[in-house]
């Protein structure tokens, strides 16, 4: 009992890492049809950015802003110089691009910074909490706590907001919210800017755990867009399940399978999603874009 | 008699690979014309799926991961001949593109490319962790092909480099052979006609699904004989084979070169192929460099190299 209560907190943390990546995918997806590889690589950024920035003597706390708001700025860039020119392109040059890109940040962030592992501190220190036998990290509260507090407030900005109904409206019909008036051009670049912050705040919340590297992005962008299609590509609610789901799945897997196969748990659930329910757990048909 | 395009892209790729020999300073050259060659063969059955299906595959390392060990494994374990073992690798990479494929080509868009890349990471981790088959990631040796032994026997005597440029320049003109016959056959012309909307596809009575299902089939058997190729030339072979970034660069010589076009796909592996070799900076910046190249020709010459340059030409003629 304690053994599966230790893999469901470690689930629930790097599910809750899945959860805002998955999220990240669907804001963007919404409003503009875009599948973004590069999704992980705002993960990275953000715990890569705090981790030199802390090194360089900033306190945490303003380093991980550092880190949110220059990745923030990087994901804008993204749109402006990669996405918005290739507008009308076919589906497969959206992703060439977006791999691309993914690819292109990955081999700077690798020159800029280095090729180490790298870590900083817990947020409220190293002590475990003890719960029945098992122990949970308090840093994982802060992920799981994290991710539901960007979840809460993503639905609260997307039904309580006239600009998150904005979005929604652009994510339905992209001419119609054009001729009621709202600016298109501007919702795209906020909504890379939203789904550029909340991955690189998870890249800060996760770092403490499962530390970082350069290369940590493609994975997380994978296991992210599993998380999403498993709730059904393109909704909110189903992406954060999806996500949480995710990391219990590996979890398990990884207690009681095989910790090697454990990373092959996201590409059984993309396939076997694709093969069974390709409109996910919380099926909308809107897959299907003609 | 009017020589086709088909004919006259055959011709002059074959004078090609005749000619260039002749400028060579030493018999390294030979062996980066190999490895062109054989890129360009996997890069082929991407511009097949790619420019003939409208689909994207990132995954296509995996079938060549399964070509390569197929000639390492298939020998030693089962007594079968490399040559066969290609043959098993390509049956093999068939097979399992056409289960991957089956269910996930009757949805559009991302999901082949999402799939086939989760299928490609599945096969480089199966590499990686089944140790006492595959060793493992350091990697296993692969045995003689045992032709160019043949080939002396009937007093043809070529070095190593020689025999392997020739073989596999040939498998190219094959390669690119069958890819031109798919690109003129009638389905293949309505298709690209249609390439852009698969519902006009659908409406005129074409099976799209099927038809992109075969496209996937054949452009997995290109990159698993390919796989297959660069194993036996190395005698040795690794997981990297299957790895993601092997699966990036084959699209990335496609999109450069032109995901239309069969010249654009030998074009695209010989600039992708030669970079490596002309700038020794390039394993620090190999990232920043092909991300950059699949940014840049996706948005200002979203054709590839060989189609612009095509349409320059033309329109000056006319």
């Amino acid at each position: 009992m304690s053994e599966l209560l230790q893999f469901l907190f470690s689930g629930l943390t790097v599910g809750a890492v899945y959860a805002l990546v998955a999220l990240g995918f669907t804001i963007i997806y919404n409003a503009s049809g875009v599948v973004n590889f590069a999704q992980g690589e705002f993960v990275m950024l953000g715990g890569m950015i705090t981790v030199f920035a802390h090194a360089a003597g900033l306190p945490l706390p303003l380093a991980a802003l550092l880190a949110i708001a220059a990745t923030a700025a990087i994901g804008v860039g993204l749109n402006k110089f990669a996405i918005e020119p290739a507008r009308g392109a076919p589906v497969v040059s959206l992703i060439i691009i977006t791999i691309g890109a993914s690819i292109f940040i990955r081999g700077a962030a690798q020159l800029i910074f280095d090729k180490q592992i790298h870590s900083f501190p817990s947020f409220s220190g190293d002590d475990p909490i003890h719960v029945m036998g098992a122990t949970i990290l308090t840093q994982s509260l802060w992920a799981i706590g994290g991710a539901f507090a960007v979840f809460v407030g993503l639905w609260l900005f997307f039904t309580r907001t006239i600009l998150g109904r904005a979005v929604l409206a652009t994510s339905n019909n992209r001419l119609a919210a054009q001729l009621v008036g709202i600016n298109t051009d501007f919702v795209m670049t906020l909504s890379f800017t939203l789904s550029a912050a909340i991955g690189a705040f998870a890249g800060v919340l996760i770092t403490p755990i499962t530390m970082t590297s350069y290369d940590v992005g493609l994975g997380l962008a994978l296991k992210g867009f599993a998380g999403a299609m498993l709730g059904g590509m393109g909704n909110p609610k189903g992406a954060f399940a999806g996500g949480l789901l995710l990391g219990l799945l590996e979890a398990l897997t990884a207690g009681y399978l095989s910790s090697q196969y454990k990373e092959a748990a996201a590409f059984v659930v993309i396939l076997a999603v694709l093969f069974f329910m390709p409109q996910g757990l919380f099926g909308s048909k809107s897959t299907d874009r003609v | 008699m009017r020589i086709s395009s088909k004919h006259l892209t055959l011709l002059v790729l074959a004078a090609l690979i005749a000619v260039a020999p002749l400028f060579f300073p030493s018999g390294y050259y030979f062996r980066v014309g190999a490895l062109i060659f054989v890129n360009a063969l996997a890069v082929t059955g991407i511009v097949i799926l790619t420019g003939y299906a409208g689909q994207i595959s990132l995954g296509h390392a995996g079938f060549a991961g399964i070509g390569g060990y197929a000639c390492a494994l298939a020998p030693v374990h089962w007594g079968i001949p490399p040559a066969l073992a290609v043959v098993l690798g390509a049956l093999v990479s068939g097979i399992l593109a056409y289960l991957v494929g089956r269910p996930i080509l009757r949805l559009k868009g991302y999901y082949l490319g999402v799939a086939s890349l989760g299928f490609g990471i599945l096969v480089a981790m199966v590499l990686n962790n089944e140790r006492q088959l595959t060793k493992g990631p350091d990697g296993i040796e692969v045995p003689d092909l045992g032709l160019r032994g043949l080939l002396k026997d009937w007093g043809l005597n070529l070095s190593n480099g020689e025999f392997w440029y020739a073989f596999t320049g040939i498998c190219l003109l094959i390669g690119a052979w069958i890819a031109l016959n798919l690109f003129n056959s009638p389905s293949g012309r309505a298709l690209r006609a249609l390439h852009g909307s698969e519902i006009a596809a659908g409406t005129v009575g074409i099976d799209v699904a099927r038809v992109k299902l075969q496209a996937f089939v054949i452009s997995a058997v290109y990159a698993s004989v390919a796989g297959s190729l660069t194993a036996l030339q190395n005698k040795f072979v690794t997981p990297d084979i299957a790895g993601f970034m092997h699966s990036v660069e084959m699209v990335t010589m496609a999109v450069l070169g032109g995901v239309g076009s069969v010249p654009g796909a030998i074009l695209g592996a010989g600039i992708l192929t030669l970079l490596p070799q002309v700038l020794t900076v390039f394993a620090e910046y190999e990232q920043l460099i092909l991300g950059l190249v699949m940014m840049l020709v996706m948005i200002f010459l979203r054709e590839g190299l060989v189609p612009s340059i095509l349409r320059k030409i033309r329109g000056r003629g006319e």
